[in-house]
């Protein structure tokens, strides 16, 4: 819950600017607040909304998976090739999110028993998972799902804008709110965060919810693999390339130290609809994808600078009014 | 080398300084001089105001009211480094030294002695700083890294710093918390040295005996205002206490006497390598055991291990009849067992976190099971249960949602206290209780040990400080260098009995 210039809290702010955001893009375009428009902004967010929740869980632990997008590729990848072979899509399904429980439990397993830190480990696994991709489906592409399927992650719930893929969200969203913030669970993932060591005397098991944490992030990033892969129709070695960064990106903007402890799900929503309203205004202004990454990279910079920048102006404030108020001492 | 010249201004002093931070008066109308040649004690209560002193001596301040006088002329420090130029030196009780840089180093880093083309003239350096330990009369290679020095060493480093850029008032915050007697005393030859050499001297502790030895004046600060200054000799400890708490102390160790009940906490030829070996003892209900020794000599290690933060390599552990297994806080925590760490800011408490959900960690099973909501927990069961905690345990606090890390030092350790009470005990073990916590509340955590085992609890207490173990303990557990080596009963504990013991030196250490 960190504070924004006093009584002004952070998740507060963010969804002020959501709602900015919504409002201009209205005014500035006629084809934006539009449910067809909407309808796809919001299934365009898919997996990064998806992956941020643990993603937000991570962080509040005080970890990060930089793997996400990896797996995402790698479980596309696969969905392709077992497609390929003639699979049904109900078993390929969880074959798919099998590897991705594997793959996070990789990742927890390295970071727990080897004590190594997740930053590092997740760095390497993004390469070593991508690298699978590559080697289930080398750079071609595999197409043609069955239409029953492309169709769920693609269309919406029937008498709304909403796309199946994020009512899902919508659901995991809210559970993962309750977990985080009116469970034991929850406690404990800020405590860890916060400070590990106290939280280990506490009699927290630490190593064990960082591991389910891991587990729970190579699962969903798995799913919004077979999401991802549905939704364009296409599964390819090099899908979701770069999503960790605006994953990421959106949970710190959403107000989650990045060193742990401290944070809210529902900045972290409100920032996830905020990307998504901001890719699809740039989107409509034909801005390229390239200019779309830049704005991510500024967002993720400005979220993680505004609150040092906040931090320093009211110390520097403090210490004014401090001189001011002693300079009579000055005089001999 | 005795009383200061008084003819003299004094070389460093706060005069009618008031400063409060928005709504909090942290110092109203102080005055304290610090002359040439006197080792000047501050002492009084956590919250006292002996930090935001130290703080404006050291530029970090600024008076809201009042001045800052050096050498009797009016003075603004605009940061640490105008105070810095103006001859002060703050010694912390942690030293934050390069730990890969050597001692030498660490004293000239950023004024090293240069060479021709710019180059650090080492052999200098190193001689200059052999110089400056010899002025000291401690022996430390300067060629040394920094890591691995013992706090008081690193101490000495801070001090050799502060000389060899010509400091004129030393101000020491604290500087014994962390050292065993041996280190203490050189520590004050140090001073002592220094003080005839010509500096102003500020000592802070909460020893009170320290401050008797060391010192000739003593300013105490009350609530942020000023009580008097004294000369030392004038005082009794007594008297001192006094001026600190305002009213007369109840008895600083209320030790009632309990018959033992059964045994509580059975430890068998526990041994962890490197740290402890082949060590025996039980803890019976209504008995306080205290575990002395110097420091390093594997008491807190035992104290972790039991606790199932470490793994123990061979010997059982018993929690009222049940074995324990080994390496889990969790299975200890179950069967019983509580430990209030020695590092309150690490391991007691997540410091961010606020004062109701720091008390509510430890339950957060009892917490869910009592809201009946599934897996949920209430927020207001949560608040009830601290608000009722800080009622039993006197708790200081403003809200229930403020960060722990806001309370001064003993609420802190309340708040640990109170967050391991919650869980209903058989066995607490507490490893220094009462470590850096001002001496009221010293009394308060004292009476409340006693009352618990008075109610049937088992107390392990690891304490550093003597007059705390020979006060409260009905037996005295003695280890050196990781095994134990005496089982002293309260009737013959004596300060002589445990050092022999704590050091190693056979016979009279023995009980009786």
């Amino acid at each position: 819950m960190s504070r924004l210039g006093g009584r002004l809290r952070w998740e507060t702010a963010v969804t002020a600017l959501l709602v900015a955001v919504f409002a201009g893009g209205a005014g500035f375009s006629p084809d934006f607040a539009n449910g067809d428009n909407l309808s796809f902004a919001l299934d365009d967010l898919s997996e990064i909304a998806l992956i941020a929740l643990p993603m937000t869980l991570l962080v509040v632990c005080g970890q990060v998976d930089l793997s996400v997008a990896s797996i995402l590729g790698l479980c596309s990848a696969l969905t392709g090739r077992l497609w390929d072979a003639g699979l049904a899509i109900e078993m390929i399904i969880p074959l798919v999110l099998l590897v991705g429980v594997g793959c996070g439990l990789v990742n927890g397993l390295l970071v727990t028993r080897l004590g190594l830190p997740s930053l590092a480990v997740t760095i390497g696994t993004m390469t070593l998972y991508r690298g699978l991709a590559y080697v289930t489906l080398g750079t071609g592409a595999i197409s043609e799902f069955p239409v029953a399927y492309t169709d769920l992650a693609t269309s919406s719930v029937p008498g709304t804008p909403i796309p199946y893929p994020i009512a899902l969200f919508a659901v995991l969203a809210v559970v993962t709110a309750i977990v985080l913030h009116a469970t034991g669970v929850g406690r404990s993932l800020f405590a860890i965060g916060a400070q590990e060591d106290a939280a280990y005397f506490a009699g927290i098991r630490v190593k064990r919810a960082k591991l389910a944490l891991f587990v729970v992030s190579g699962l969903v990033a798995g799913f919004a693999g077979v999401v991802y892969t549905l939704r364009y129709g296409s599964a390819r070695a090099d899908n979701g390339l770069g999503l960790e960064l605006t994953v990421i990106a959106a949970v710190l903007l959403g107000g989650i130290d990045f060193d742990g402890g401290r944070g809210t799900l529902g900045g972290v929503i409100a920032a996830v609809l905020l990307i998504g309203l901001l890719r699809n205004l740039l989107m409509l202004n034909d801005v390229s994808t390239e200019v779309q990454s830049i704005v991510t990279g500024l967002l993720l910079i400005v979220s993680v600078l505004t609150p040092r920048l906040i931090a320093v102006a009211r110390e520097a404030r403090g210490r004014r009014r401090g001189a001011r108020t002693a300079a009579p001492a000055v005089v001999p | 080398m005795t009383a200061p010249a008084r003819s003299a201004p004094p070389t460093l002093a706060l005069v009618n300084v008031s400063k409060s931070f928005g709504a909090v008066r942290a110092l109203q109308d102080v005055t304290l001089e610090l002359h040439a040649g006197e080792v000047h004690a501050l002492a009084g209560e956590n919250g006292a105001g002996k930090s935001t002193v130290v703080k404006t001596f050291a530029g970090v301040h600024r008076p809201d009211a009042g001045e800052v006088r050096a050498d009797g002329a009016a003075v603004t420090f605009g940061g640490p480094a105008d105070a810095q130029a103006a001859g002060v030196a703050v010694i912390y009780q942690e030293p934050t030294l390069f730990p890969d840089l050597s001692v030498a180093e660490n004293i000239f880093m950023g004024r090293q002695p240069r060479a021709g083309l710019g180059r650090i003239d080492r052999r200098a350096m190193h001689a200059e700083t052999a110089r400056l330990f010899e002025r000291l009369g401690v022996p430390l290679d300067p060629r040394q890294p920094a890591r691995g020095l013992s706090i008081a060493d690193q101490q000495v480093v801070e001090i050799a710093k502060a000389i060899s850029r010509d400091a004129r008032v030393l101000i020491m915050d604290e500087p014994t918390a962390a050292l065993t007697g041996q280190e203490v005393a050189r520590l004050f030859a140090v001073t002592r040295t220094l003080r005839e050499q010509g500096c102003a001297v500020l000592f802070i502790s909460h020893r009170l005996e320290e401050i008797f030895e060391l010192c000739q004046r003593v300013t105490t600060l009350r609530d942020g205002g000023f009580v008097g200054t004294d000369l030392v000799a004038d005082l009794t400890p007594d008297d001192l206490v006094r001026r600190m708490v305002g009213r007369d102390l109840d008895a600083l160790y209320p030790k009632q006497d309990v018959t033992p009940g059964e045994i509580a906490l059975k430890v068998r030829r526990l041994t962890r390598e490197g740290a402890f070996t082949d060590v025996s003892f039980d803890v019976r209900r209504g008995e306080i055991v205290a575990l002395a020794g110097l420091v390093g000599a594997g008491r807190s290690e035992v104290a972790r291990a039991l606790f199932g933060v470490d793994r123990w390599d061979a010997g059982t552990v018993e929690v009222d009849g049940r074995a324990l297994p080994p390496g889990s806080p969790t299975a200890a925590m179950s069967a019983g067992l509580a430990l209030v760490p020695e590092d309150r800011r690490q391991q007691g408490l997540v410091m961010d976190m606020s004062i109701e959900r720091n008390m509510g960690l430890t339950q957060l099973k009892a917490l869910r099971r009592a809201t009946g909501r599934g897996g949920l927990i209430s927020r207001r069961v949560e608040r009830d249960r601290a608000a009722d905690w800080g009622l039993r345990l006197q708790l200081k606090y403003s809200r229930l949602s403020d960060a722990v890390g806001v309370l001064s030092g003993g609420n802190q350790q309340k708040v640990v206290l109170a967050k391991w009470l919650a869980t209903e005990p058989a066995v607490l073990i507490v490893d220094e209780p009462t470590r850096g916590i001002d001496v009221g509340t010293k009394a308060e955590v004292h009476r409340l040990l006693s009352e618990l085992a008075a109610r049937d609890l088992a107390v392990l207490m690891i304490s550093s400080d003597l007059p705390e173990v020979l006060g409260m303990a009905d037996r005295v557990l003695v280890m050196h260098e990781g095994r134990l080596t005496a089982e002293i009963p309260r009737a013959d504990a004596t300060e002589e009995s445990v050092m022999a013991a704590a050091t190693g030196r056979p016979g009279n250490g023995k009980a009786a």
